[in-house]
């Protein structure tokens, strides 16, 4: 009972950690992107129609190579939310628009294009696919394979993924640069830097990144039907990363907690309105950490000082 | 000197600095042409799925304007977006970044309906309505206040404190509608009782007469009364503020006060002027739009019935466009609503900034080569035209450049 | 006999919209000089300099380096050509160690794969009979060959470039990983110039010194032969002054050209080889400095003789108005910005502050505002309204003190960040004052407009209306209208923190009148300044902080520039005899 609990949940933190080491990796440069939803939400659309491209080039569903199913839609997904972090990026480092108006809009854009594409996306062949992507190392039934072997790729996909991005950020000259422009752009641009390149490609690989939790979702999670319901998951991404101070390896624990939370309701004996109550816990328990790091303000647990505001050369 | 070295000097392509000022009428330009460059992109975008051009402006301007229900819808929308831009305004303009409007409102929403779910039908309209216009403005302001303490005391971070009270009031709703409900359906049914009151035949007027009434008030608030003065300061600098000896925390929890209490009647509005029920997503977003619509005008009240009829128009009419060919959901219209936004929000930047464009650089050649070609042909008809007369001016010259450019 | 020119300038003009910053400039430096560049306050000197180091792009003109054209875009090709700036604004980011400020944004700077390859090729050919081994210099990819005793075997060389792609791939993470020890490398180049530094001190750990001294360690880590320095002593005591000009001479005889932008004769005297002198956005003359006097200087400099004379009447009906006892603050890190500090202001005098920038006094003025929370000590106001009466100034409020009947007007250093509203218009920072007034919930902006139309007229404020932002004026101008508006509050103490600086000689004057007037009316004037010779000639008494403690309070009219100097840099307790000579008796 525990064990499939704690699977689920480790299952389901994959949308989070995503969402979050994509939007960390954001914000380390100095932008607060509120189009993480709606991104998500793209990367998810991206992916379907990658894997509808694949599918449709075959002759037919038995022809399907695991690995082409799985690898397509990634890219896709991938690129899809690329483009959205590059128009972000040119939106926000070029032309220097209002972080939080432009973060919106990309969401209201992102989410109805989705759900518009997605309810007339053919997805005929798509629970097959589903299979290749839920497919773990083996399905043996002690704990532990339970627990760490069963999942599908992306499961360890985000994991890699946060790790890598956690230490590159704090063990590199390149994560040293990326944080220098989100603590003081100017100074990282009067020490060589290249502020503008370094955001850009902040922003699209964090973009690129959070797609994919829009992909796991439905692909893994949901198993390739058309469910729609990732914009509020992103939000919580996007807190994720105030939960986790900013350090995506401690996203990983985070974001096991909040798929947890999350799922919680659904694994304890609840009627229909206690299981509303359940499902604001992740909120909650978000604003709660909101307010003892703002209590305890320390330096090490600030956002980047920077987050938020446009950077021009020659300010005067 | 450089280029007989073989090596030509690279230049930046263009040269951004900031503007100190503008011409209003030129701004207006920038905005009006922004505007229609959106909507042309819309309609390139929607013939994408339409396959027709032209289709996207008619459908447009007819889902807005065909007819007098039509109208009527385009009113009582901007009745209630206006409102809840009016409503995040004071907020904004004291850099308190309140993005929780949409939680604000629901919660204004959800107290308006326990009003009615307890007491309708044991209290004549007007009282209930009384009751639930005082239930609702406490609720959104409750809901308002409570990042604002945390604000003022430890510096919380406002944005995400905000954005997570929206998703607490979204499930705080959901967990009424399931207590409620009997049926298993979880969904309230239709109000009977607490809603406004038609005037003069029209169901949507109260809610027209907020709006006015708010617009005029916030306009007042903000630009005539001492603390739209305070919140002013407060929002350009906090250090001027304390300078001056306002108390920087009690401005912070007052104006957010107010702001929630503005969002908890745009609540009523919607649940007895407008949705006549409750649902988690009653609000649908507005209330992140309304961020938009008060940012775009720069937070005045009145560039906010502008912008608010703008945001309205774009997505009523999209929605018109998806309905005449068959492209389902409102979804069609939130995208085509995102797209033109793009524009509109990426416009500050040309009134903000002045972008000069090397006309040295490699990418300007061709440019370069026509401008002197039309310039070599001036000057060439002019000569001509002196010696030769009119008549014979224009062959001559064009035999001229034609043999210049086999020179070079 | 003519050192050879490093980097000259021709013809360089920039504009900041309307504002001509620098027009048709033309300036030469040599190697193994130092030039002073002299100019006031806005003459173009900083911006100049900021197009060298690739932070502004010049409108036109051209920029030659050891003779070639060259186009310096942004910092990074400012690195490119050697040249390092060290700005007025420390740029360093404070979460990072020194260490890491330092090595920020370094470039890997090995040779590619395709030259390394060609080199071994043509090694292997030429030494044909010799065998060798390539020894790449991890830090400059620079190849040594080595001859050794063994065969050359056939199919070394094929093996050795298959092998270059690794290597270079391998010195590429290397070169990208932050290793543990990092600092350990850079501590040594620190010690080779002879500074005292831990470079593993987090930056918000650092005083003002470390933190220059990390810049300049900054800049020679990245190679750079042309040094620029903005106003480096502007933040320094006369001691660590005389230690950063030893360690630039050393840097000239090493072969490097410093550039020094300073509006300080003294040091411009001191320290340079030759003074370029720019006025208002062009370039006056470049002279030898060996050749000039100050008094030449000043001339260049300003233009015109300038009567240095500040009027100074001798104070009338002198009494005490603001007692300050033993107070003592600590800012939000813990450390004590006010230490035990007492004094007293008194009616018809001008009382002047000296120190070092940050040693307390912007904390000190904000405590008698009622902005700065105290550890202890007390604060009293005599009320000369109501016979002298003593008032408690301690912990109160802004409002709490105005409530009091306390008339206390303050113009803060930072004027458009504190003491004005820049996106406002002239009317509406009038009314910060007075808004309060009345007890109706509207604004009154009547006798504000007419207080600004006032301002306009007496202070000759050049604007184009009452109605104009006043970030849209220029400083001076800036500054008028909020000491204009200080002043309009009839108060009984005026407190100003550095109110004329980065203001032109004309419109300092006028705010020295000012204050002058002021006093003359029996005003309390507190003057915090950072020109000693101003503070000499303006103020009665003179206190001295340093380090949050009040070192001396001397006499303005007998007071040496010397002593005062001393004073400011004073760090224990135990010198205190030394000026107690200079402390003011008489009065006290």
């Amino acid at each position: 009972m525990f064990i499939s609990f704690l699977h689920s949940a480790i299952r389901f933190s994959t949308i989070f950690l995503f969402g979050s080491t994509g939007e960390t990796i954001t914000e380390k440069s100095g932008h607060l992107n509120l189009g993480i939803p709606g991104i998500m939400c793209i990367g998810a659309i991206g992916g379907c129609i990658g894997e509808r491209l694949y599918l449709s080039s075959l002759a037919d569903m038995t022809q399907m190579s695991g690995f082409m199913a799985v690898f397509v839609p990634i890219i896709f997904s991938m690129l899809f939310a690329g483009c959205m972090g590059l128009l972000y990026s040119f939106m926000t480092v070029t032309l220097r628009c209002n972080q939080n108006v432009t973060g919106l809009t990309i969401t209201t854009f992102g989410v109805g294009l989705t759900t518009f594409l997605g309810n007339t996306l053919n997805k005929e062949g798509f629970s097959q696919a589903a299979v290749y992507f839920r497919q773990g190392f083996n399905s043996s039934s002690d704990w532990f394979s339970q627990l760490f072997l069963t999942h599908g790729t992306l499961v360890y996909l985000a994991i890699i993924v946060a790790i890598i991005t956690a230490v590159v950020l704090k063990k590199t000259r390149t994560g040293l640069n990326l944080r220098a422009i989100g603590e003081n752009p100017a100074t990282a641009d009067a020490a060589g830097i290249n502020v503008t390149a370094y955001k850009y490609c902040a922003t699209i690989l964090g973009a690129a990144i959070a797609g994919l939790g829009g992909l796991f979702y439905i692909m893994d999670y949901v198993g390739g039907s058309w469910e729609y319901n990732i914009d509020a998951l992103g939000w919580l991404a996007v807190a994720l990363v105030i939960f986790s101070v900013w350090k995506p390896n401690w996203g990983i624990l985070g974001a096991i907690l909040f798929g947890a939370l999350y799922i919680a309701p659904y694994h304890i004996p609840s009627n229909n309105a206690q299981k509303e109550l359940i499902k604001m816990l992740p909120y909650l328990v978000t604003i709660i950490v909101l307010i003892v790091t703002s209590i305890i303000n320390k330096r090490e647990t600030q956002p980047p000082a920077a987050l938020g505001t446009s950077y021009f050369r020659e300010e005067r | 000197m450089v280029k007989a070295l073989g090596k030509t000097k690279f230049e930046p392509l263009m040269h951004i600095s900031k503007r100190s000022d503008i011409e209003k009428w030129k701004s207006w330009l920038i905005r009006i042409g922004a505007g229609v460059l959106g909507l042309f992109v819309c309609a390139i975008v929607s013939a994408i799925f339409t396959k027709s051009f032209g289709g996207f402006f008619s459908s447009l301007f007819v889902g807005v304007f065909g007819s007098e229900r039509r109208i009527w819808k385009l009113i009582k929308d901007i009745a209630i977006l206006l409102c809840l831009a009016l409503a995040v305004t004071p907020a904004f303009k004291m850099k308190f970044w309140n993005i929780g409007a949409e939680g604000q409102t629901i919660i204004g929403c959800l107290m308006s309906v326990i009003c009615v779910h307890y007491l309708g039908g044991s209290l004549p309209n007007a009282a209930l309505l009384v009751i639930m216009f005082l239930a609702a403005v406490a609720g959104g302001a409750l809901w308002a206040v409570i990042p604002a303490l945390f604000k003022a005391k430890w510096n919380t971070n406002e944005t995400l404190f905000t954005l997570m009270m929206n998703y607490v009031g979204m499930q705080l709703v959901s967990f009424a509608i399931n207590s409620w409900d009997t049926t298993g359906h979880a969904m309230y049914g239709n109000l009977t009782t607490g809603l406004f009151p038609s005037v003069g035949g029209n169901q949507y007027a109260i809610n027209i007469i907020i709006a006015v009434v708010m617009t005029i008030a916030v306009f007042i608030y903000l630009r005539f009364s001492k603390h739209g003065y305070e919140l002013t300061v407060v929002g350009e600098s906090v250090n001027t503020a304390k300078y001056i000896g306002i108390n920087v925390k009690k401005v912070i929890i007052r104006t957010m006060l107010v702001s929630g209490a503005l969002c908890g009647i745009v609540g009523l509005m919607i649940v007895s002027g407008d949705a006549k029920t409750i649902t988690p997503s009653v609000v649908s977003g507005r209330g992140f739009t309304a961020i938009l619509v008060s940012w775009l005008a720069h937070f005045s009240p009145i560039g906010m019935v502008l912008t608010s009829f703008i945001v309205v128009f774009i997505t009523q009419g999209a929605g018109q466009v998806s309905t005449d060919f068959d492209l389902g959901s409102g979804a069609f219209a939130d995208m085509i609503a995102g797209v033109f936004l793009f524009f509109i929000i990426a416009c500050e930047f040309f009134i903000n900034y002045k972008v000069k464009f090397n006309m040295s650089h490699g990418i300007f050649k061709p440019l370069k080569k026509a401008q002197e070609r039309r310039a070599a042909k001036k000057a060439a008809k002019e000569i001509v035209a002196d010696n030769l007369g009119d008549a014979l001016a224009a062959d001559v010259v064009e035999d001229k450049i034609s043999d210049e450019e086999e020179k070079g | 006999m003519g050192k050879a020119i490093a980097i000259e300038l021709k013809n360089i003009t920039k504009t900041f919209g309307e504002v001509v910053a620098n027009n048709n400039v033309d300036l030469d430096v040599q190697r193994g000089e130092i030039l002073s560049i002299l100019g006031e306050n806005g003459s173009g000197k900083t911006t100049l300099m900021n197009m060298i180091a690739g932070i502004y792009f010049p409108d036109s003109g051209e920029i030659l380096i050891d003779g070639k054209e060259v186009v310096i875009r942004s910092p990074k090709d400012a690195f490119a050509h050697h040249i390092g700036m060290i700005h007025q604004h420390f740029k360093l980011i404070d979460v990072f160690t020194a260490a890491d400020n330092i090595i920020l944004g370094e470039e890997y700077k090995g040779i590619s794969i395709k030259d390394e390859i060609t080199a071994i090729r043509d090694a292997h050919q030429k030494e044909n009979s010799e065998f060798f081994d390539y020894n790449p210099d991890e830090d400059a990819g620079v190849l040594e060959y080595m001859s050794t005793p063994k065969r050359h075997k056939k199919g070394a060389t094929a093996l050795s470039v298959a092998a270059v792609p690794f290597k270079h791939l391998f010195r590429r993470i290397k070169f990208g990983w932050l290793s543990r020890n990092r600092a350990q490398a850079i501590q040594s180049i620190a010690n080779r110039y002879g500074f005292e530094i831990d470079l593993k001190k987090k930056i918000y750990d650092m005083s003002v010194s470390e933190k220059q001294t990390v810049e300049i360690i900054k800049v020679l880590y990245r190679n750079a032969d042309i040094l620029i320095l903005d106003e480096p002593t502007a933040v320094l005591t006369p001691q660590e002054i005389d230690k950063l000009f030893n360690v630039l001479r050393r840097m000239r005889d090493d072969g490097k050209s410093i550039i020094i932008i300073t509006h300080k004769l003294n040091e411009v005297m001191e320290i340079s080889d030759r003074v370029a002198v720019l006025r208002k956005g062009e370039h006056i003359a470049t002279v030898e400095t060996a050749y000039t006097n100050e008094q030449e200087l000043t001339e260049m400099m300003v233009g015109k003789r300038v009567e240095l004379n500040i009027d100074r009447s001798d104070p009338h009906d002198v009494a005490d108005r603001i007692v300050v006892e033993n107070i003592s603050a600590t800012n939000h890190d813990g450390i004590k910005v006010l230490d035990n500090v007492s004094f007293t202001a008194r009616s018809g005098e001008i009382l002047g502050i000296a120190g070092i920038a940050g040693s307390g006094q912007r904390e000190l003025l904000e405590a008698i505002a009622g902005l700065q929370k105290l550890n202890g000590g007390d604060i009293w106001y005599f009320d000369p309204n109501s016979d002298n009466e003593k008032v408690d100034l301690r912990s109160k409020t802004p409002v709490q003190i105005r409530n009091l009947g306390v008339r206390l007007s303050f113009v803060p250093e930072d004027r458009l960040g504190m003491g004005l509203v820049g996106n406002m218009d002239l009317i509406d920072n009038m009314m910060l004052r007075s808004y309060r007034r009345g007890k109706s919930i509207f604004l009154d902006r009547k006798s504000p407009k007419t207080l600004a139309e006032r301002i306009v007229q007496e202070l000759e404020v050049v604007t184009p209306s009452t109605h104009t932002p006043v970030r849209r004026l220029s400083g001076g101008n800036v500054q008028k209208v909020l000491v204009g508006r200080e002043i309009a509050a009839a108060p009984t103490v005026l407190m100003a923190a550095y109110p004329v600086r980065g203001l032109d000689i004309n419109s300092s004057y006028t705010i020295y009148n000012l204050l002058n007037e002021q006093k003359e009316k029996g005003v309390a004037v507190i003057f915090v300044g950072e020109d000693l010779d101003v503070l000499i000639e303006l103020c009665d008494r003179i206190m001295v902080v340093c380090a949050g403690r009040v070192t001396g309070i001397v006499d303005g009219r007998c007071a040496k520039k010397e002593d005062i100097g001393l004073l400011m840099t004073k760090t224990s307790q135990d010198e205190a005899d030394i000026s107690l000579k200079h402390k003011e008796g008489k009065n006290g």
